[in-house]
């Protein structure tokens, strides 16, 4: 749906994209993540064509948009919905009059705005706001009226630029369900730059990492976290905490990563079951990445079939990372 | 010594004058409202970081903004003599002062109004930017509307620099309570006059000030409520 190729972008002389590429297919949100000063906000400048690149293509359904003029290139910023970083709302229009401001310089005629403006305000749990100033409501309800007057003209790409930059962790969570409504009801791709590895945890299906302006990871978080020297698993995976006293008193230690209801749930105790060994958790733990659970643990084993355990947990969906103790490489 | 002007008098002489003040300063104010605002928007749009940023343009019109609100106002008066008698079509009286008045004015609210026009948050317009609006719906909808409340008030600031400034009106016989003030009260040492005329402009101004703030807050839709 959205793809940046090789984008690069320089400000005097201090190049801030170094030859970007990112694809994101239509109906999924991609989280780009990154240090600050990585070039993540001038990328969303560009994305938003607020900022022009210096070279390189930002095609939505394969037309480039970077180049365009005039009035083609406020169309093309209606194809583009831009939730800002920060407070961006009219603080002179009520919250109905903000999200009706795309459908104004598209020319939708009264009574369609208005239809319009109260869906938009439904999908975002806010219908008995609509006559109050961004004043009278509070730092998330805002922000979900932004992301409301984002997908007023009907755009296919939805691009957040650290939406929850400013926000609690409660109200970050309203907001991201509210994107994530957009994405489910309206079909829409968005695109979501964050700092915040709990926006992806939370919702992404891929994510970008990126560092000094380039791409150094790009893929579905699903199977980033499988992926053990990903900084996506690393960020987003349990920690496991260094216990050398209580690890030598098994056999084997091994670091697992578990993905999915079943596997979580019924994996270990069969594989202790199966193959007659003591099998404890010793560091690592549970979480969630969007709906899907998934954990990392750390094992330790004590049994003559410690190995072959291993090896079945790898086979039957487990990635085993990294034996800590034992032979080396017993992953799958 | 004469014996004091009787009141009536005085309030008859006040009448004139607050109707000849109120008079010059009500047209020059729409004249200077009305061209001042677009210069002032000219200034922002042309600005740093302004939505049609253009360093030539905007200096060049800085410049003349600040040359014009450099010149003291009764040099303008004078100078601006033959000009004032091509567009009324004469140099003297209260309808010759406008011009002067409006000249100098225009200068001022520009300045005033680009102070106030890039107070506007940038996320805010940049916003509206990535709703596809074009410049003019960003100028009307956003700078001018978000900023109104502080606009109505840099009006009512101009009223009343406008009406220090037509004190001076007298120079080409325009009369007013400045004039009256002067002329009559100070010069004729009619004690009775020139004070009553100063509580009577103290009382003005007081009264156009409320009205300003009050029209300003009228339309100011901020509410610090509770949510």
């Amino acid at each position: 749906m959205i793809t940046v190729e090789n984008l690069t972008k320089s400000f005097q002389g201090v190049s801030a994209l170094n030859g970007v590429t990112l694809d994101v297919e239509a109906g999924t949100v991609l989280g780009v993540v990154g240090p600050s000063g990585a070039g993540k906000s001038t990328l969303a400048r560009c994305v938003a064509l607020l900022e022009r690149p210096d070279s390189g293509a930002i095609r939505v359904d394969g037309t480039d948009i970077t180049s365009l003029d005039g009035s083609a290139l406020r169309a093309a910023r209606r194809q583009i919905g831009v939730v800002p970083q920060g407070d961006s709302l009219l603080r002179q229009r009520t919250a109905a009059g903000n999200i009706a401001l795309p459908l104004e310089s598209a020319g939708v005629p009264g009574p369609q705005r208005r239809t319009r403006v109260g869906e938009l305000l439904d999908l975002v749990g806010l219908t008995d706001k609509a006559a109050s100033y961004p004043d009278q409501l509070s730092g998330g309800q805002r922000q979900r009226i932004a992301v409301a007057r984002a997908l007023a003209a009907n755009p296919s790409v939805l691009l957040a630029d650290e939406p929850t930059s400013a926000l609690d962790p409660e109200t970050t969570g309203s907001v991201l369900t509210v994107l994530d409504r957009a994405r489910a009801e309206l079909g829409v791709t968005v695109l979501i730059v964050t700092h915040d590895m709990g926006v992806v945890r939370k919702i992404c299906d891929d994510v970008a990492v990126l560092e000094q302006g380039r791409v150094v990871e790009h893929g579905k978080v699903l199977d980033l976290v499988n992926n053990p020297i990903s900084r996506t698993s690393s960020a987003l995976l349990p920690a496991v905490d260094l216990n050398p006293i209580n690890e030598s008193s098994y056999d084997r230690v091994a670091d697992v990563v578990l993905v999915g209801f079943a596997a979580v749930g019924a994996l270990l105790p069969e594989a202790a079951h199966r193959f007659g060994v003591e099998l404890n958790i010793v560091g690592g733990g549970l979480t969630r990445l969007g709906e899907t659970p998934v954990a990392r643990f750390r094992l330790g084993l004590n049994g003559e079939r410690s190995d072959s355990a291993l090896e079945w947990i790898g086979e039957a969906g487990g990635a085993v990372q990294r034996s800590l103790k034992g032979p080396q490489g017993v992953a799958a | 010594m004469r014996s004091a002007t009787p009141w009536s008098d005085v309030f008859s002489f006040l009448l004139e004058a607050t109707g000849e003040t109120l008079y010059m300063v009500g047209v020059s104010t729409v004249i200077a409202t009305v061209l001042g605002v677009p210069v002032g928007v000219w200034l922002q749009l042309t600005a740093q970081g302004g939505l049609r940023p253009n360093a030539a343009v905007h200096r060049i019109l800085g410049f003349v903004t600040d040359l014009g609100r450099s010149m003291p106002f009764i040099v303008l008066l004078v100078a601006l003599t033959s000009v004032t008698r091509l567009i009324v079509g004469g140099s003297i009286g209260s309808t010759a002062v406008i011009v002067p008045l409006a000249v100098g004015a225009i200068p001022f609210v520009g300045r005033l109004v680009q102070n106030i026009l890039s107070e506007v948050h940038v996320t805010v317009v940049e916003a509206a930017i990535t709703t596809g609006a074009s410049t003019l719906r960003i100028v009307r909808g956003v700078l001018i509307r978000e900023s109104l409340p502080a606009l109505i008030n840099a009006i009512g600031v101009t009223v009343i620099a406008l009406i220090g400034y037509s004190a001076m009106a007298g120079v080409i016989g325009g009369g007013g309570l400045g004039d009256l003030a002067i002329r009559e009260g100070y010069q004729r040492f009619n004690d009775r006059i020139l004070w009553s005329t100063v509580a009577w402009l103290a009382v003005l101004t007081t009264v156009i000030q409320f009205g300003f703030t009050r029209a300003a807050r009228a339309s100011d839709r901020r509410r610090h409520a509770s949510v």
